[in-house]
């Protein structure tokens, strides 16, 4: 899968199930200080992640994910890895 | 030293019949049915296949979209009804205001998020424990419509929650008014909501027998004292008071609609559903808050009865506004909203306070609506399907919930 359609998608992750609003949203927001995403939402965003990409994302994993640009990294390693 | 009195400051609603309190007035003075057939979920398979829905609600008009799919559709209901209160009684709070720290909330509701709870029992069964919502206990727990509505409007006072069925949200306005007597806050925006209209609650109240299965005519469903009764109709939504000591209203120059009078409660003590017969439980929470009130049978001019429009309900609660009232009890007149907003369960007793204040208000008496064959067993004015206008000082509101929880509520007049 292409890094951009991966980027796409977690976009649309971000406003459809977190009600983000899109303008606000851009690679290297980080989701607590930027997009006032809270400990449930960060929850929220992994399942909806394991969903959408068929992906399996363990907490360790997920605890280094602050922007949205790496959670794109991390997808992108397990879709295309 | 004299008891502080407690005044109401600010209505809001979100019900079958409006999505603001004039509106809801309106329809509720000329007598219109909220019932229609179920649009929530395809009730084909159900033996109650009708309801009293709020048609078209968007919660993005009160909530910010983010929060919006954090909450159930009860805790919508709650905040919606709970912003229009506030804003009527002109109130509002900055984090740091000092006057906020003497707000408060007191919420009832029957269940809480039973949507979220049914949905989230279906993702654990049919996906496993992994893909439940880490937002599920917090949206189906009852007390977070009146936490939520801390943390948005600011109102750091005390906070609680009263689940107790369909007498919740007249206790939640209860306990607000001994709140602000016993001098723990000047402000309490109090009420309740609920949103049960769910494949659950439906067919387990259908199950239990409680529910009106006059599916080919919705409107004339809920039928309260009327001989060919046959259960009630489950409504949703929610409404809150701002109730405020009767000084701090006065000092700033508030609107004042109407004053807490009293507050009794019983317990049947007898059944899960049934109430007691005879209705001693329930005459016993009429006659408490009268003697709270510091009034007697003959002071009251109207009575919103709890009139669920089951077989038991009516002609107990009859019994008991006799039994409390004597022969007073034919002079008063008893009507059921609920003939026209159908049972809002844990939302009833707030949305019910808020039409027997606009009574006083307007010296209008809403109807019982569908009233067409008298029963013998109920035997009173129930101010059959016209609205009235009439002298109204104070008035009685009663509520009994499953478990046997009775309260009744007075209001009076400002003076």
């Amino acid at each position: 899968m292409e890094r951009s359609e991966i980027e796409t998608k977690m976009v649309d992750l971000l406003v459809e199930e977190l009600g983000i609003e899109r303008e606000k949203i851009a690679m290297g927001s980080k989701f607590e200080e930027d997009l006032e995403v809270d400990s449930l939402g960060v929850v929220e965003l992994l399942m909806a992640l394991e969903d959408n990409f068929d992906v399996n994302i363990p907490d360790e994993e997920a605890e280094n994910i602050s922007t949205v640009s790496e959670a794109v990294d991390i997808v992108a390693a397990k879709v295309n890895g | 030293m004299a008891r502080r009195r407690v005044v109401i400051t600010g209505l809001g609603t979100v019900n079958p019949l409006g999505q603001s309190v004039a509106e809801t007035w309106k329809n509720a003075r000329e007598g219109v049915s909220g019932v229609g057939r179920i649009t929530h979920f395809d009730p084909t398979e159900f033996r109650a296949q009708i309801a009293a829905e709020v048609a078209g609600f968007d919660p993005e008009e009160y909530i910010p979209r983010k929060e919006v799919r954090r909450l159930d559709r009860n805790a919508q209901f709650f905040w919606a009804a709970a912003s229009q209160a506030l804003k009527d009684a002109g109130l509002s709070y900055d984090e740091d205001d000092p006057a906020a720290l003497r707000a408060g909330v007191a919420c009832g509701s029957g269940i809480g998020g039973i949507i979220t709870f049914q949905d989230e029992v279906g993702v654990l069964r049919d996906r496993g424990p992994g893909r439940v919502s880490p937002l599920a206990i917090t949206k189906i727990i009852s007390n977070m419509a009146g936490g939520l509505a801390s943390i948005e409007f600011n109102l750091f006072g005390p906070n609680i929650c009263t689940v107790t069925a369909c007498a919740a949200s007249a206790n939640a306005i209860g306990d607000a008014a001994e709140i602000i007597r016993r001098d723990d806050a000047d402000v309490m925006l109090s009420g309740g909501a609920e949103a049960g209209i769910v494949e659950l609650s439906v067919a387990s109240f259908a199950s239990a027998r409680a529910l009106s299965t006059r599916n080919d005519d919705p409107a004339a469903a809920s039928r309260p004292f009327d001989a060919d009764r046959d259960g009630f109709v489950m409504g949703e939504g929610g409404a809150v008071l701002i109730l405020e000591e009767r000084q701090h209203a006065l000092d700033r120059g508030a609107t004042i609609y109407g004053e807490v009078l009293g507050y009794g409660m019983s317990a049947d003590g007898y059944h899960i559903t049934m109430p007691r017969p005879g209705g001693a439980g329930a005459a016993r929470a009429m006659q408490h808050s009268l003697r709270d009130a510091g009034l007697g049978p003959g002071d009251i001019d109207y009575i919103n009865a709890h009139g669920t429009s089951t077989p038991a309900n009516d002609s107990t609660e009859s019994s008991a506004v006799k039994a409390a009232f004597g022969d007073l009890a034919y002079k008063i007149p008893v009507s059921s909203t609920k003939s026209m907003t159908g049972h809002l369960l844990g939302g009833a007793g707030a949305l019910e306070a808020m039409l027997c204040v606009l009574a006083i208000r307007d010296g209008v008496i809403p109807p019982t609506i569908n009233y067409e064959t008298p029963d013998p067993e109920c035997d009173l004015d129930y101010v059959p399907n016209e609205a009235r206008e009439a002298s109204v000082g104070n008035v009685m509101t009663n509520s009994f919930g499953f478990g046997g929880h009775n309260v009744a509520l007075v209001f009076g007049p400002p003076s």
